[in-house]
């Protein structure tokens, strides 16, 4: 088998994301890594991911069309290749969301979406039900087309690799869409999805003003990344590349301490796989308890500053 | 112009899901179900468009069990026209629902396809996607905001990075994310006026679609069960025992 992995980079480095992909693909196949982009970012990424173990081969696709990864541009891409391959997998970001259907259904492939484990060639589990129940699936079409939940993956060492880049030819623009413009939110703090510690808060939270008094320090302290729920990036606290759950991004740190936030499953499906959970709410019933390691019962406003101040 | 909202039966928001003992799926006899919450807001959504006087007809449709009457008639009573009911027993994939998608839409003609951006059910976030590549249409996913401009609709998107707008060429689909808008509840009259606009009824066969499975679910099992650990008393506590984990700041 031969996995052909779509590479995720920003600035010409390869985002993390992308290395615990090529961990899950490794145990498919032999990983062969596309890049697509455009000019000297996409030329220092593909270098970049010539560079991580186990990565055999790298196809730069370098074209204008494939500067913001618009998948009507970047699938076309995709599916011409797969003719050389037995798989196509890309992590379970929203950009690897976009694209990946496009590309399975121009393959007449079901996609198996966010696979946790490889169980065999073609047995993977994956969650369903928010997490509440893990099914293993086995796939009877001839190719497979993946996505990976990065967290539940190892990453592949950056360096150690030394594949040859080969160029992909460029499909050019589909003309179907265009891209107008990103609002990112700008932030000198971790990635969230990457981070050892996760600081996130709730609803109990009030505004975005006492989001930022109560929960910022905190994770400034402990080198955290910030992370919210859906009640507060829904109440605008915070922005929604913040939220954490089955709708938002997956996370898995070593710490991750969850503040004002009751536990509703569909927060609980984002986090649960945290290696620490620790709980600060004040309603000692709240659901967030039956799952977190350490727990404080206590009123917020005066634990949290307190712990800023005494860790 | 004509929008077409795909709509899909599916558990409960607030239910949770329980795993049935031979391990062959996720128990769903004698549990409340409704329409899936993303795909309330996609119909939300086109009622809207309607009401600006950007659409003129609002079709609702539905893949799967007589009962997904039910969560058409909802999307009636929230302002669709008229409803389309694709009848089967068999769990239908992403994959086998767009391309019975992409057959009524080929029957229907609409410049907007808005669904939902995923099931809670399966969780798989492929459909709307899929069905763009089979009609060889443009995408806004994870949409946070649309606006239909001429012959473009411009679509505010849910990204990892923030909010990305992208510009897209009519005919298009747009999948709904949470914060589209918030859905509104069906006023009884508009409830009662509901039960008197057209419901089609049709078969997968009749659109020449091959619902096959291609996926085998071997097992469903609950996820590791994570245990409770202990409460401290204090924000003293917290501190030593978060130092004794080897946090330190």
């Amino acid at each position: 088998m031969t996995v052909l992995v779509l590479v995720e980079h920003e600035a010409g480095a390869v985002k993390d994301v992308t290395l615990s992909t090529v961990t899950a693909a490794a145990k498919i196949g032999a990983v062969h890594a596309l890049v697509a982009g455009e000019g000297d970012e996409a030329s220092k990424a593909a270098d970049a991911a010539a560079r991580i173990a186990g990565v055999e081969k790298v196809l730069l696709a370098s074209d204008a069309a494939y500067a913001k990864m618009l998948p009507e541009n970047v699938a076309p891409l995709i599916t011409g290749l797969m003719d050389g391959y037995d798989a196509f997998v890309a992590s379970a970001t929203s950009n690897g969301k976009n694209i990946a259907p496009r590309v399975a259904a121009k393959l007449d492939v079901m996609q198996i979406s966010d696979i946790l484990s490889v169980e065999g060639e073609k047995t993977f589990t994956r969650p369903i039900y928010a997490g509440n129940a893990i099914a293993t699936v086995e796939s009877s079409d001839a190719k497979l087309v993946i996505t990976v939940r990065g967290t539940a993956f190892d990453k592949a060492e950056a360096e150690g690799g030394s594949a040859a880049i080969e160029n992909a030819s460029a499909e050019g623009d589909s003309g179907l869409s265009s891209f107008v413009g990103l609002e990112a939110s700008e932030s000198e703090r971790p990635d969230l999805t990457s981070a050892k510690i996760v600081v996130s808060g709730g609803r109990a939270l009030k505004d975005a003003e006492t989001f930022e008094q109560v929960i910022t320090p905190l994770a400034d302290k402990l080198g955290a990344a910030v992370g919210a729920s859906r009640a507060a990036v829904d109440a605008g606290y915070i922005s929604n590349d913040y939220q954490v759950g089955q709708t938002g991004k997956i996370v898995a740190p070593e710490l991750y301490i969850a503040v004002g936030i009751s536990g509703a499953i569909q927060h609980l499906a984002g986090m649960k796989d945290s290696k620490v959970i620790v709980a600060i709410n004040k309603d000692e019933d709240a659901p967030i308890f039956q799952i977190a390691d350490i727990g404080l019962v206590a009123d917020l406003f005066e634990a949290v500053p307190e712990l800023t101040g005494k860790l | 112009m004509k929008i077409l909202v795909p709509v899909k039966r599916v558990i409960d928001y607030n239910v949770k899901p329980r795993v049935k003992p031979d391990g062959s799926g996720v128990d769903i006899a004698n549990v409340k179900m409704s329409m899936n919450p993303f795909d309330e807001i996609a119909v939300e959504e086109a009622v809207r468009l309607k009401e600006a006087g950007k659409a003129d007809e609002v079709i609702a449709v539905s893949i799967g069990a007589p009962k997904s009457k039910d969560v058409l008639r909802t999307a009636l009573a929230m302002g669709a026209d008229r409803a389309i009911l694709i009848q089967t027993e068999a769990e239908v994939e992403p994959l086998a629902v767009a391309k019975i998608l992409k057959a009524v839409a080929a029957e229907e003609n609409p410049q907007l396809i808005i669904l939902g951006k995923q099931a809670i059910d399966d969780d798989s976030n492929q459909t709307g996607q899929m069905l763009a590549a089979l009609i060889d249409r443009p995408q806004g996913t994870f949409a946070s905001k649309v606006e239909i401009d001429g012959d473009h609709v411009t679509v505010t998107r849910e990204v990892d990075d923030g909010l990305e707008t992208v510009k897209l060429a009519l005919p298009a689909i747009v999948t709904a994310d949470l914060r589209l808008n918030e859905p509104r509840y069906a006023s009884l009259p508009n409830i009662m006026k509901a039960k008197k606009k057209p419901m089609d009824e049709k078969t997968p066969e009749d659109y020449g679609v091959d619902i096959t499975a291609r996926l085998k679910t071997l097992k469903v099992a609950e996820p590791p069960v994570r245990q409770a650990g202990e409460k401290v008393g204090s924000v003293d506590e917290l501190v030593a025992k978060l130092k004794a984990l080897g946090v330190n700041a």
